[in-house]
């Protein structure tokens, strides 16, 4: 047994150079297919995986431990830096799990605009998805493709918002701003245009015989290791299994949009591949649907609870009572009810849940945040093994995982 | 003068102000009403005495003895709730004297969500669900972590996302925000080594913090001097091109400058000069 310390090492091939058999391979922390700082320590034998055990923790900043110390307004910035792909899936489920516990109803207008955002973002983050997954396949031009079209995606973001990576598009009880008419036409013509590239970017891999043979029965994923693993989103619906929040548990307006839920049975990553296309398609229908959702709409944007949620700007520079209110929520910040709440929501990478505990305080007493990748890069350990090195950047890359998310 | 009393059992953020006549209502709980829940909840209370279940919201929530909630969720397992979607515990131990955990189970066929909460006392462990869930495996590896619960019969209990060599628990309330007195020297006995504690000091580990006199590490901007130099007081103008400037570019001189007039954010200045 090696005794580490500071002038001798850890060197994790001694039990190699001993027995003579089984390599230890360091994938990572650097590595550019592990998508972030997951150092991956893998027992060969030949070719093959042995054992695998993912390290991770390499970007841990406690955002946890920050929330305690937050009041809820203050803490939703914070949430951008978990999976930055696609940060108003993050935004929107701390912000939805808040709303509850609290009992804010929300005005339509602004569920329609989170909606598209929702969506916005989930195409952003399949596209970066695919063109990550691409690249370390060795497809360099989808690569190129993806991200010309999560361009203009991060532009409309960008348009709404002004952000284009860490958004905060959405407040705790609405949205902060209104979408014009013009950026409507713009998002309507983005949509019209997007299927064809994706038939673009499904023409280029495809039939690609090189993407077949590196996918196709690669990182097969039983079913009830996925259940046992918790996984969610793709990797469940990649394994057969119908399950995504927004049909079976909808929020917002999911209830009232017409889309598919595509599953694959062949539990490979292949079929995951397709599923995310599928996907994708399905985002551009619930776009265009919501789109027309707009007209008609009253303009609230925010919901009305003076004692959570500060007036519009307009009341509070001209309303006495409404500049004290806002005054008390910013400085002191609101006191959600006493109580607990779990809210999943399905955000592009999985479940994304926030559980609350609130003791009526204005900052929340506990907060855990359920990321769907810290389950995923968990599986690593019991899918990995019987699998070949080459494999294992399909695997880590059809996991989809973001390393913001695991480490928090 | 004396100093304000801080609690030492809770060293997070308080409000500086609380109303005297303020009370927080409390989230509503309803009897589950649901009846596939409910049923599922009589399957549970066969084989464990079920303490409490309500609803919170459109959460169903059981509370069950911290000994019986493996054989609770084995119960529940067998009713269909195959995924584990989440675990953890809140401290409570400056108020109960114990940690609360919970479990989050998830049934995709019957699309029903139940949460499994139980109370265990400091220095209490808890048996491990890992072989009911393999999610359970670093859910609970994260909740020694952040919190030092031990899972009994865990295959690999092991810090998760701190350094295997870190003190205390730092989700636990007594933790301070900014990390503790060992946290501060973390990094520097493992780089440089305890002897090196005098020459390099303690970690400075508050983000927001920034030292006045410090130009190693900050740049006082119109006040720039040299990399760790002493700081100064007087004016160094930047220009922002270099000598000679650019080819079509006239060099820039920001004293030089003026804002025309015309410009319509401008104009209600015109007339005060």
């Amino acid at each position: 047994m090696q005794q580490p310390n500071r002038l001798s090492p850890f060197y994790e091939n001694l039990a190699f150079e001993r027995e003579d058999d089984r390599m230890i391979i360091n994938f990572g922390p650097n590595h550019p297919s592990a998508h972030g700082l997951l150092n991956l320590i893998l027992e060969m034998s030949g070719e093959e995986i042995v054992k695998a055990y993912p390290n991770v923790g390499f970007l841990h900043r406690g955002m946890e431990k920050m929330a305690e110390n937050m009041i809820y307004n203050e803490f939703l910035p914070t949430t951008d830096r978990m999976d930055y792909v696609a940060a108003s899936a993050n935004n929107y489920g701390f912000a939805l799990a808040v709303e509850k516990l609290v009992g804010l109803e929300v005005p339509r207008r602004a569920k329609v605009i989170r909606m598209l955002l929702l969506e916005l973002n989930r195409l952003a983050s399949h596209l970066f998805w695919l063109a990550t997954h691409a690249l370390d396949i060795g497809a360099m031009s989808v690569f190129l493709y993806a991200f010309r079209e999560r361009e203009y995606i991060l532009d409309l973001i960008e348009d709404y918002c002004g952000a284009r990576l860490t958004h905060s598009s959405v407040r705790i009880g609405g949205v902060p701003l209104d979408v014009t008419p013009e950026w409507r036409k713009a998002t309507a013509q983005f949509m019209a245009h997007l299927p064809k590239e994706i038939e673009m970017y499904e023409g280029l891999l495809d039939t690609n015989r090189i993407w077949r043979m590196r996918l196709e029965n690669v990182g097969r994923l039983d079913p009830d290791m996925a259940q046992s693993w918790g996984c969610s989103g793709i990797m469940l619906r990649g394994s057969n299994i119908k399950w995504d929040i927004r049909k079976e548990e909808p929020y917002e307006l999911y209830d009232e949009v017409d889309f598919d839920i595509p599953t694959s049975d062949m539990c490979d990553s292949y079929g995951r591949y397709k599923l995310y296309m599928e996907e994708m398609r399905q985002s551009i229908r619930i776009i265009n649907q919501v789109l027309d959702k707009y007209e008609g709409t009253e303009p609230e944007l925010m919901a009305h609870a003076p004692q959570y949620v500060s007036a519009p700007k307009e009341q509070i520079m001209t309303q006495n009572y409404s500049l004290m209110q806002h005054f008390v929520l910013v400085t002191q910040g609101m006191r959600a009810p006493v109580g607990d709440i779990y809210v999943g929501t399905e955000s592009p990478k999985g479940e994304l849940g926030y559980y609350i505990y609130s003791d009526g305080e204005a900052y929340p007493y506990r907060l855990k945040i359920r990321a769907p990748s810290f389950f995923h890069t968990g599986l690593l350990q019991d899918w990995l093994p019987g699998s070949y090195l080459a494999d294992v950047v399909t695997m880590i890359g059809s996991s989809n995982t973001v390393f913001g998310e695991v480490d928090r | 003068m004396f100093r304000r009393y801080q609690p030492k059992d809770n060293v997070q953020k308080k409000a500086y102000y609380t109303d005297r006549f303020l009370v927080v209502p409390e989230v509503p709980k309803n009897p589950v009403e649901d009846a596939v829940s409910l049923a599922h909840i009589d399957a549970v209370a066969k084989g464990v005495t079920v303490q409490e279940s309500y609803m919170q919201r459109d959460n169903v929530v059981i509370i069950v003895d911290s000994k019986e909630a493996k054989k609770a969720l084995e119960l529940l397992k067998a009713e269909g709730y195959k995924v584990l979607t989440e675990m953890s515990a809140v401290d409570w131990l400056a108020k109960k004297g114990g940690f609360e955990v919970f479990y989050q189970l998830l049934n995709i066929t019957a699309a029903k969500r139940i949460r499994v909460k139980c109370f265990i006392k400091e220095n209490e462990a808890i048996e491990s669900v890992e072989s009911l869930f393999r999610s359970a495996d670093w859910a609970e590896r994260e909740m020694y972590d952040m919190f030092g619960i031990i899972a009994n019969n865990h295959p690999h209990l092991k810090r998760i996302l701190l350094p295997d060599d870190w003190h205390d628990y730092p989700l636990r309330k007594t933790y301070p925000l900014h990390g503790d007195e060992a946290a501060n020297w973390y990094e520097v006995d493992l780089i440089y080594g305890k002897e090196y504690r005098d020459v390099i000091g303690p970690e400075q580990r508050d983000a927001a913090f920034v030292d006045e006199n410090d130009t190693k590490n900050f740049a006082r901007i119109g006040h720039e001097v040299g990399y760790g130099e002493q700081p100064t007081r007087d004016l160094t103008p930047i220009q922002y091109q270099e000598e000679g400037g650019t080819i079509l570019v006239k060099k820039m001189k920001p004293e030089e400058t003026k804002i025309r007039a015309d410009r319509s954010w401008n104009k209600h200045l015109e007339g005060k000069e």
